[in-house]
C-alpha cells in the first residue's frame, strides 16, 4: 500500500507532515514523475524532505517500501543501451514510418525475444520488467529514433532503488560525529550564541531637540539597539583519547570566536584541576581558582571532553592521570565549583550517547553537567539548552 | 504550460530539472540549498532565460525585514512634502513604494522572483512571508488596496543553511539540495565555460581539483567557480597540461586561505596523513 511509504518515512524519522503528503499526491495526479520510479524518488524527496540531513533516512524508508517493486526504468536503460549500438543507423523515411506503425506490444515481444537470444549482455530478470513496461510510454519512446539523443543523458540514471541503496547522503545525516564537511553547518548552529543584529529605532527626544536647533528643519536621529552579546568560555580536553577531536573542536570554536564578543578557551587533560592550560601542549597555564574568582558568572561555559577516565581521576586527591601533576583537591570538586559559578554550562561529548551509561566517570560527570553529543544534533540541542537558560535548572540527582 | 528544459550555459542534473518543474507545476516556492559555488543563484537566471520571463531579484541582508519586500510607506518624504507643499500629500498612494515581492505580484506577465540567501535575515523573516507566498497577495492598509498576483510568480529561494528555516515555511516549499557535482557533470560544466579547451588539461585539472577537495582539514574547499577561475588562469598563462601534476601553478585561485595553500603544497601524493576526520576513528 502506498500509504505505507508515509508511515515508513515517519518511522525512519523524517519529519513529514500530511500537508506535504497531499502535495505529493497533487504532483502524482499531474503525472510529474512520468510513470518513472526514479523520477518519483527525486520528486517525492523534493516535496517530502526539507533538509539534506534527512536524505539518508528517506533512502532507508524508500528502500523499505519499494525494494520489491518491478520498474520500467531498468528496461528503459537496457533499451537505450542497445540503441546506442545502432546510433549511427540511418533510417529511410519508409522505415521510420514502419517504426511508427509498430504496435507497442509487438515491439516489446520482439525485444523480449532478442533478450532471450542474448543480443544484450548482462540481462537479469528482465522478462517481468518488460511485461509491466507496456503501461509506460517509455518503451515506445526508446524505439523512436529521436529518442536516442534524449536517452544518452537519461541513461546516466540509476534505478531509484539502487540510488536509495547507495545511501550517498549518509554524510549529511546529523547523527554522525562532526567532521569538517559539517563544520560550516555546525558553525551556523553556534551562531545562535551571537548577538542579534541591531535594530534601528527613531530616538524621538533627540529628534525633537535636533529639529529645534535646526530651526524647524526636520532632522532625524536614529539609534541602534544593541543586544547584549554572548560571552563564551570553552574548556577542552586535549590529551590521549581526545587527540583526534581536539584540533577540530578548536577550529570550530576559534572560527566563531571572531563573532562572539568575549571568547576564552583553555585546555585540560581528562579532568579539570587547579590549572587550566592556555595552549594545547600544556606549557603555560592559568589558575582555575583565579578564573572562577575573576570572571563574570554570565559566561556561557562549554566543556568538550570524552569523560572517559578512571573514576579515581575524578574522586581522589592526587588522582590526576599525569604522574608529574599533583592535585590536593579531587577533580570532581573542581568540576562542581565550575558548575556552581557558571550556571550556564554544558558538556559536549564526542562519544555516542548510548555508551555513556557504561562508563562510570561519565555517569559521575553527568551528575554535575548536562551532557550532549558532539554531533550536529547534539550541538544544536546543547546550544538551545544554554540559550533558553535550562542549564540553570539542570539537576541529575 | 511552463516547462523548464535548462539553458546551454547552465549545466544541471535531471533531478534538479525535475524539482524546478515540480515547483512550477504545483505553484510552490522552490528552496535551493547547497555548497557555495554550486550555482544556486545562477539557476534562477537560467530559468528566467529558458522560459523567457522577467527575473526579479530580492537580495536578503541581515537587516532585511519581510515588510520591505511587500511595500515601504515613505512617511519621511510625505512629512517633508507637507512642509513645502510640493506634492498633494493627501494622495498617500504616491508614497507607497512596492518592494520586490509587490513588484513581482503586480507584474502584468508572470515573473520569476529570486529570494537570494533567505537565511541571512532574521529567524522570523520566512514566517512573516508565509501568508503572502501562500495567497500571493497582500493588503496595504494605508490606501486600502489589495495587491494580488495576476499571475502567480515562480519563486526561487536560495539558502546557505546559516540558519535553520522554520518548519511551517519549509512545509510550503519544494526542496532541492544541490550536491557537489561529480566529475562527469563537472566536465560538462567546464565545457560550457571553455568550449574549445584542451581535453588533457581538463583531465589533469579535474584530477588535481578533486584530489584537493578530499583534504579534510581545508578551511575552505574550492568550489566550481574557483575551478573555472583556475582553468582560466592556466589557459591564459599557457601552462602545459603535464606541468599541473607536479607544480600546481596558480594555487591561489583555488585556495583562498594561506593555511590551505601551505597544507596542499606540503602534502605529498599521499595526503591521508593529514586526514583527521573523526569518522575514521572507530571508538568501539
Amino acid at each position: 500500500m502506498f500509504i505505507n511509504f508515509f508511515f515508513n518515512l515517519k518511522a525512519a524519522g523524517v519529519p513529514v507532515s500530511l500537508h506535504e503528503w497531499i502535495t505529493l499526491h497533487h504532483a502524482l495526479a499531474q503525472n510529474l514523475n512520468d510513470c518513472s520510479l526514479t523520477r518519483f524518488y527525486h520528486i517525492a524527496r523534493s516535496i517530502l524532505v526539507k533538509n539534506e540531513i534527512h536524505y539518508d533516512r528517506y533512502d532507508i524508508a524508500f528502500l523499505d517500501t519499494f525494494k520489491d517493486v518491478e520498474t520500467t526504468d531498468e528496461m528503459l536503460d537496457k533499451i537505450l543501451e542497445g540503441l546506442k549500438k545502432v546510433k549511427e543507423l540511418k533510417l529511410t523515411e519508409e522505415e521510420k514510418k514502419q517504426i511508427q506503425q509498430l504496435d507497442l506490444d509487438e515491439v516489446l515481444r520482439n525485444f523480449e525475444q532478442q533478450l532471450r537470444e542474448g543480443h544484450y549482455k548482462g540481462h537479469v530478470g528482465g522478462n517481468k520488467a518488460i511485461g509491466t513496461g507496456g503501461r509506460s510510454t517509455q518503451g515506445a519512446w526508446g524505439y523512436n529514433p529521436a529518442g536516442v539523443r534524449i536517452g544518452q543523458g537519461v541513461s546516466r540514471h540509476k534505478r531509484a532503488v539502487q540510488i536509495a541503496e547507495k545511501r550517498s547522503f549518509r554524510n549529511y545525516s546529523s547523527d554522525i560525529t562532526l567532521d569538517t564537511r559539517q563544520m560550516r553547518v555546525a558553525l551556523s548552529h553556534l551562531r545562535s550564541l551571537l548577538p542579534i543584529s541591531p535594530e534601528e529605532k527613531l530616538n524621538l527626544d533627540r529628534t525633537i531637540d535636533a529639529t529645534c536647533k535646526n530651526a524647524g528643519e526636520i532632522e532625524f536621529v536614529w539609534e541602534t539597539k544593541e543586544k547584549k552579546a554572548s560571552k563564551v568560555i570553552l574548556l577542552m580536553d586535549s590529551g590521549g583519547s581526545m587527540d583526534p577531536y581536539s584540533t577540530l573542536v578548536e577550529r570550530l570554536f576559534s572560527a566563531s570566536s571572531s563573532q562572539i564578543s568575549r571568547f576564552k578557551h583553555y585546555h585540560f587533560h581528562n579532568c579539570i584541576y587547579q590549572d587550566l592550560w592556555t595552549d594545547m601542549e600544556r606549557n603555560s597555564s592559568i589558575s582555575t581558582a583565579e578564573l572562577l574568582k575573576n570572571e563574570d558568572d554570565d559566561y556561557k561555559v562549554i566543556i568538550v571532553g570524552d569523560g572517559e577516565m578512571a573514576p579515581s581521576e575524578l574522586t581522589w586527591v592526587n588522582g590526576a592521570i599525569d604522574y608529574w601533576y599533583y592535585n590536593d583537591i579531587p577533580g570532581q570538586v573542581w568540576l562542581q565549583r565550575i558548575r556552581d559559578k557558571f550556571k550556564d554550562s554544558i558538556w559536549l561529548n564526542p562519544l555516542p550517547m548510548r555508551s555513556w551509561n557504561y562508563v562510570h566517570s561519565i555517569r559521575l560527570i553527568r551528575s554535575i553537567f548536562p551532557m550532549f553529543e558532539l554531533t550536529l544534533e547534539g550541538l544544536d540541542d546543547g546550544i538551545r539548552f544554554l540559550m533558553q537558560g535550562k542549564s540553570k535548572l539542570y539537576d541529575m540527582h | 504550460m511552463n516547462y523548464f528544459k535548462g539553458t546551454e550555459d547552465y549545466v544541471l542534473s535531471p533531478e534538479l530539472k525535475d524539482s524546478v518543474n515540480v515547483s512550477i507545476a504545483l505553484g510552490r516556492p522552490l528552496l535551493i540549498k547547497g555548497e557555495p559555488g554550486t550555482g544556486k543563484t545562477l539557476l534562477a537566471h537560467s530559468i528566467a532565460k529558458s522560459l523567457g520571463k522577467e527575473l526579479i531579484i530580492w537580495n536578503i541582508k541581515s537587516t532585511t525585514k519581510a515588510r520591505e519586500g511587500l511595500y515601504v510607506y515613505d512617511t519621511v518624504q510625505r512629512l517633508n512634502d507637507s512642509r513645502f507643499g510640493d506634492r498633494d500629500v493627501s494622495d498617500i498612494k504616491q508614497y507607497i513604494n512596492l518592494g520586490k515581492l509587490g513588484v513581482a505580484f503586480s507584474a502584468p506577465e508572470q515573473a520569476i522572483l529570486l529570494i537570494d540567501e533567505i537565511d541571512k535575515a532574521d529567524i522570523e523573516f520566512p514566517n512573516d512571508l508565509l501568508n503572502e507566498l501562500d495567497e500571493m497577495s497582500f493588503y496595504i492598509p494605508e490606501t486600502s488596496e489589495l495587491i494580488k498576483a495576476i499571475n502567480r510568480p515562480i519563486v526561487i529561494i536560495t539558502s546557505n543553511s546559516e540558519k535553520e528555516l522554520p518548519d511551517p515555511f519549509l512545509r510550503r516549499c519544494v526542496f532541492h539540495y544541490i550536491d557537489f557535482p561529480a566529475e562527469a557533470l563537472m566536465e560538462d560544466i567546464v565545457k560550457v565555460h571553455f568550449p574549445d579547451i584542451d581535453k588533457k588539461l581538463v583531465k589533469e585539472c579535474m584530477k588535481k581539483f578533486y584530489w584537493i577537495r578530499e583534504f579534510d582539514m581545508l578551511r575552505k574547499k574550492p568550489s566550481t567557480s574557483e575551478l573555472i577561475d583556475w582553468i582560466q588562469a592556466l589557459t591564459i598563462g599557457g601552462i602545459p597540461a603535464k606541468n599541473i601534476e607536479k607544480e600546481m601553478p596558480f594555487l591561489g585561485t583555488l585556495l583562498k586561505k594561506q593555511e590551505d595553500v601551505e597544507l596542499v603544497a606540503n602534502a605529498g601524493k599521499n595526503h591521508y596523513a593529514y586526514n583527521s576526520s573523526m569518522r575514521t576513528r572507530n571508538v568501539y
